[in-house]
């Protein structure tokens, strides 16, 4: 049981300090823009609801929308399944249990634009290794002509990218169950199957919550990789919405709609992280 | 033992396979470095035919290009630093006391992985300028406290709640004042919950590129937009491309290598 104590406030003081620097001045700056129109000059005229409904109606909104959705729902699939299988897999102590976590790590540590550097000559069908070996085994593979092959690519640059983080997570939760557990299921003669389902699973339950929302999140914040692997290309076919919301905000310097698109699409994550957190945390003692 | 009660002997296969394919790109990129750009687009080879250096020493002697790594490496520290720092009490709040809001706050300081960083660029852009802190490493490491001082609450709570409060009120009756029972006896117990949330914090302020780029220009400009200025410049340099890509990663590398004991071990204790 927590002790109630508001002086506990002057402890978190600095966070919320340095966080609302942060985040509440450039949102308010936002919040502004979405509402407003600009010709250049400083010059700013207030247009109220006019860009979220032009937005919300957009049937360029939507279509980049849909790309992202279904290209964060494919990652979701494959990671979160594929990080757990690994997590099971990996020696649980040991020197080779350093090793693979020190090798699983690397990914996470490259910096985004070199992560898209990388993958683009390692699949460019002309020099790229990917590319020449796909190409040899007569494969017809070009990710920068094909839509397919370009979805492919950027999937498999994403899984390879941020699959780690799921294994590290769930090796975390797999670690923090006791040896007493295993032993009991072993005299019961558990088969491999229940003791997952029910001794490892329902241990995973927490970290799988926080790896699910982290790689939503970030999925949907996408932009670095992707510009420098594809561009978004080809025509608008691997465009996500981060991508679509500078090339509207940068290139095109519409302000107004960037900014309301963008409200508009952090009120989506927030939502379907709210949902979700609130349905993975019930009747869980916080 | 576990392998031995599931009766798979093969079940390394697994990781293996993994880390061979995330090997892969990184091994074609190692390749690249030491090959001359005209082989890059000549030849293609496993193995680099003539082998060079020269990328390597294109970078090393080249201030524009080092000094992109030491701008990335001062603001990184500087980051983890303040990201750590602050949120170790913070951490201690949510994870010990119940106050006013303390579940929406915890909430809130989450949601702030969520905003699409490609937007908010210009509005950093504006604010720092605004104080005059434009194109200094400071402006970096306080932008990218935005994602990492949540993570690191987030990270070090669990971490925390997982020490019984037995040891808070034991030293409190022994008459330890609360700053000094803080730092002599909490912060040991959770060192590896520091071990972690700093290669997180670490990890996230280094390879961050949209505010980091958005927030210099020539002082404080990281690595990863050297890189991207000189590519579009003089043409593709891919060679030398490859060889700046190829030592982003070495601070990476020590990093882990330096905590890989902790992360094993760190990840085990915290609920995460």
């Amino acid at each position: 049981m927590k002790t109630r104590n508001q002086k506990a406030w002057f402890l978190v003081a600095p966070v919320v300090l340095l966080v609302a620097f942060n985040a509440v001045i450039p949102l308010m700056t936002v919040v502004n823009y979405s509402v407003q129109e600009t010709f250049g000059d400083n010059l700013f005229f207030f247009e109220g609801m006019k860009w979220f409904e032009e937005v919300l109606s957009s049937e360029r909104f939507h279509d980049s929308l849909i790309r992202q959705l279904k290209f964060t729902f494919i990652i979701l699939a494959i990671q979160v399944p594929l990080g757990v299988a690994i997590a099971l897999a990996m020696p649980r102590k040991g020197f080779w249990a350093s090793v693979c976590l020190v090798l699983m790590a690397m990914p996470l540590l490259i910096p985004w634009n070199v992560v898209g550097a990388m993958w683009n000559i390692f699949a460019l069908p002309d020099i790229g290794l990917l590319g020449k070996t796909l190409n040899a085994m007569g494969i017809d593979y070009n990710f920068t002509r094909q839509p397919f092959a370009a979805w492919a690519t950027l999937i498999a640059m994403d899984v390879w990218h941020w699959t780690s983080l799921v294994v590290l997570l769930s090796y975390a939760g797999l670690s923090s169950i006791p040896d007493a557990y295993y032993q009991a299921a072993r005299i019961d003669g558990a088969s491999a199957w229940a003791v997952f389902r029910y001794i490892q699973l329902p241990k995973l339950k927490h970290v799988l919550t926080i790896a699910v929302l982290l790689r939503f999140m970030d999925s949907f914040n996408i932009y670095t990789e992707p510009f420098v692997l594809t561009g978004g290309g080809p025509g608008n076919t691997t465009t996500l919405l981060s991508l679509d919301l500078v090339k509207i905000a940068l290139g095109q310097f519409d302000l107004g709609p960037a900014a309301a698109m963008s409200l508009v699409y952090f009120l989506i994550i927030l939502l379907f992280s709210w949902i979700f957190y609130t349905v993975m945390t019930r009747g869980e003692d916080k | 033992m576990m392998a031995s009660r599931h009766g798979t002997g093969f079940k390394w296969i697994v990781p293996f396979l993994y880390i061979v394919f995330l090997m892969l790109p990184i091994y074609w990129l190692l390749n690249m470095s030491f090959k001359t750009t005209n082989e890059i687009l000549g030849t293609f080879s496993l193995f680099p035919q003539e082998f060079t250096l020269d990328n390597y020493k294109a970078i090393f002697t080249d201030p524009t290009w080092y000094n992109g790594y030491i701008n990335s490496l001062i603001y990184v520290c500087v980051n983890t630093l303040i990201s750590v720092t602050v949120a170790l009490p913070a951490a201690y709040a949510f994870s010990r006391y119940r106050f006013l809001g303390d579940k929406h706050l915890f909430f809130w300081l989450l949601t702030n992985r969520m905003a699409p960083a490609a937007v908010f660029a210009l509005p950093f852009f504006q604010l720092y300028s605004a104080l005059n802190l434009f194109d200094t490493h400071i402006a970096v490491a306080l932008a990218h406290c935005l994602f990492n001082i949540p993570l690191a609450v987030w990270i070090l709570e669990g971490f925390m709640s997982g020490v019984p409060k037995e040891l808070d009120e034991t030293a409190y009756i022994d008459g330890y004042p609360f700053w000094k029972f803080f730092l002599k006896i909490f912060l040991p117990t959770i060192a590896a919950g520091i071990g972690v949330a700093a290669f997180f914090c670490f990890m996230f302020s280094w390879v961050e590129l949209l505010l980091a780029k958005t927030l210099t220009s020539v002082d404080a400009k990281p690595i990863a937009a050297v890189m991207t200025r000189t590519a579009s410049s003089s043409g593709y340099e891919l060679g030398l491309l490859a060889a700046a890509g190829t030592l982003t990663m070495i601070p990476g590398a020590i990093v882990i290598f330096f905590v890989r004991n902790y992360i094993a071990k760190g990840f085990a204790l915290g609920r995460v």
